[in-house]
């Protein structure tokens, strides 16, 4: 059992991480006993597993995720939601109103228009058939007020931070709501334009700088700075 | 009375652009040049310079040639009117379309196309100047690309050619060589796992010939493989470095 890497070093796709018993993570295959990247990102090993810590790539939908999805389609009794994966995500009426939606009767249109910004997880996905989406929940729904964002979504976890340090400190130095979409989109309500702006410039910076140390810090410090 | 001919090659080995016979043009790779695709190259190999733009997973349009089990695999070879010295018809020509068949043949082994079922991946190469060995820079370029885009493979894929001029075996064949030359061979590899994905042929060699091809092939592949990993690790070593705080 060898690795033939060091902790978070840059990798490729094709590049040989180990060879042994271990288990494939993320991003990595396993080829007659040996573990290749299939990525360009970083290494890492933890409790025997491979993984490598993606620098590009597009969202793939989970079970469970929360997403921010943007109305593109009105089916009559569904929506087509753009969560910036691959595969477009179906919200069905049932899954988003509380009674029961007539298409003879009334338009999908007149509950969620295209264009639309609706926050929801993802109940199922298996690459067969589109994602489900549901918004019967508490949290989730139409967006009404606030500002969304995109962001590259291997920039997510970095926005959320080690067990939600950085997103706990955006919240607190700011007073705002902010919710981080799984597949890179942020909502951010405060108490003014000019601020939502300002949290949205901090995002920003998290995304350019993601892979740096101290940045946690360093946002706090920016943050203080353009309160001024 | 002789008749009097440019010679490609000298007494002494060395090619007209002043190369040994195993010797590489200069290659130069950069990744994520363009903004609005999802992964991008830029190669000058030589004087061949070409640009590649990845698209994708994302829904296949139309729906009907989707497929249900894997990604479909687009590559879009495309020769700019200005890049040949005799202007080119904007039209696709033959040519373009076949070699558009090949790379997405040589590049599609590489991908996880399993694991996006139902979406297309295209691959957009617009050759700005064309210097021979066209397919194998746009090749090695478009793998770049497709790390670029984030899309999971197996490997990088190098390519380069071989040919034969004036009874010798030349490693990585220009336009002139290509032109005057008795054969052309192109082959793409991925390194680690030895695998072959592309090998044409076209003039006449022998069986020790090719036999030696192939050794010089692999060479060569692997310097552009190198060629590759030095890209990558350029344009992504800015992206981690950790910032000195100020």
């Amino acid at each position: 059992m060898t690795t033939f890497f060091e902790a978070r070093q840059l990798v490729s796709p094709g590049t040989l991480l180990a060879e042994g018993n271990y288990q494939a993570g993320f991003n990595v295959y396993r080829e007659n006993g040996k573990y290749y990247a299939s990525m360009v990102g970083l290494a890492d090993v933890r409790n025997n597993m491979i993984s490598v810590i993606p620098l590009r790539g597009c969202y793939i939908p989970q079970p469970g995720d929360i997403v921010i999805g943007k109305v593109v389609e009105c089916i009559s009794t569904a929506w087509m939601l753009d969560i910036r994966s691959p595969y477009q995500g179906v919200l069905f009426a049932s899954e988003f109103l509380s009674k029961p939606l007539n298409p003879l009767k009334e338009e999908a249109r007149r509950y969620l228009d295209v264009g639309e910004m609706v926050i929801a997880t993802v109940i199922a996905f298996d690459r067969t058939r589109n994602p489900s989406l549901t918004a019967r929940d508490h949290g989730l729904g139409k967006v009404h007020r606030g500002t969304v964002i995109d962001v590259d979504f291997t920039r997510v976890p970095r926005i959320i931070g080690k067990k939600g340090s950085m997103i706990t400190m955006l919240k607190k130095e700011t007073g705002a709501q902010i919710l981080v979409g799984q597949n890179g989109r942020v909502w951010i309500s405060g108490k003014s334009r000019d601020e939502e702006a300002i949290i949205a410039e901090a995002i920003r910076k998290i995304e350019a700088e993601a892979h740096t140390t101290g940045l946690t810090d360093r946002i706090r410090e920016f943050l203080v700075n353009s309160r001024r | 009375m002789e008749e009097l001919k440019t010679r490609l090659i000298s007494d002494d080995g060395i090619r007209c652009d002043g190369r040994r016979l195993d010797e590489i043009r200069p290659i130069k790779f950069q990744i994520g040049v363009l903004n609005n695709t999802d992964g991008s190259a830029y190669v000058e190999w030589g004087r061949t310079k070409i640009l590649v733009g990845v698209m994708g997973p994302r829904e296949s349009h139309p729906k009907h040639l989707a497929l249900s089990d894997k990604a479909r695999v687009e590559a879009y070879y495309r020769m700019a009117s200005f890049s040949v010295e005799e202007w080119k018809s904007p039209a696709p020509s033959r040519r373009e379309v076949e070699l558009s068949k090949v790379i997405r043949e040589a590049l599609e082994p590489a991908i996880f196309v399993e694991l996006f079922p139902r979406t297309s991946i295209d691959i957009f190469i617009e050759v700005l100047q064309a210097d021979g060995s066209t397919r194998c820079a746009s090749i090695s370029a478009a793998s770049l690309a497709l790390v670029d885009a984030g899309i999971p493979m197996r490997d990088l894929v190098a390519s380069i050619a071989v040919g034969k001029v004036e009874g010798k075996l030349v490693l990585d064949v220009q336009d002139k060589e290509d032109k005057a030359g008795d054969s052309d061979m192109p082959m793409a590899y991925m390194p680690s796992k030895n695998a072959v994905t592309l090998l044409q042929m076209d003039g006449q060699i022998t069986h020790d010939e090719f036999i030696q091809s192939m050794e010089l092939l692999k060479k060569g592949c692997l310097e552009v493989y190198k060629k590759q990993k030095e890209a990558i690790e350029a344009h992504f070593k800015g992206a981690i470095s950790n910032v000195e705080e100020a």
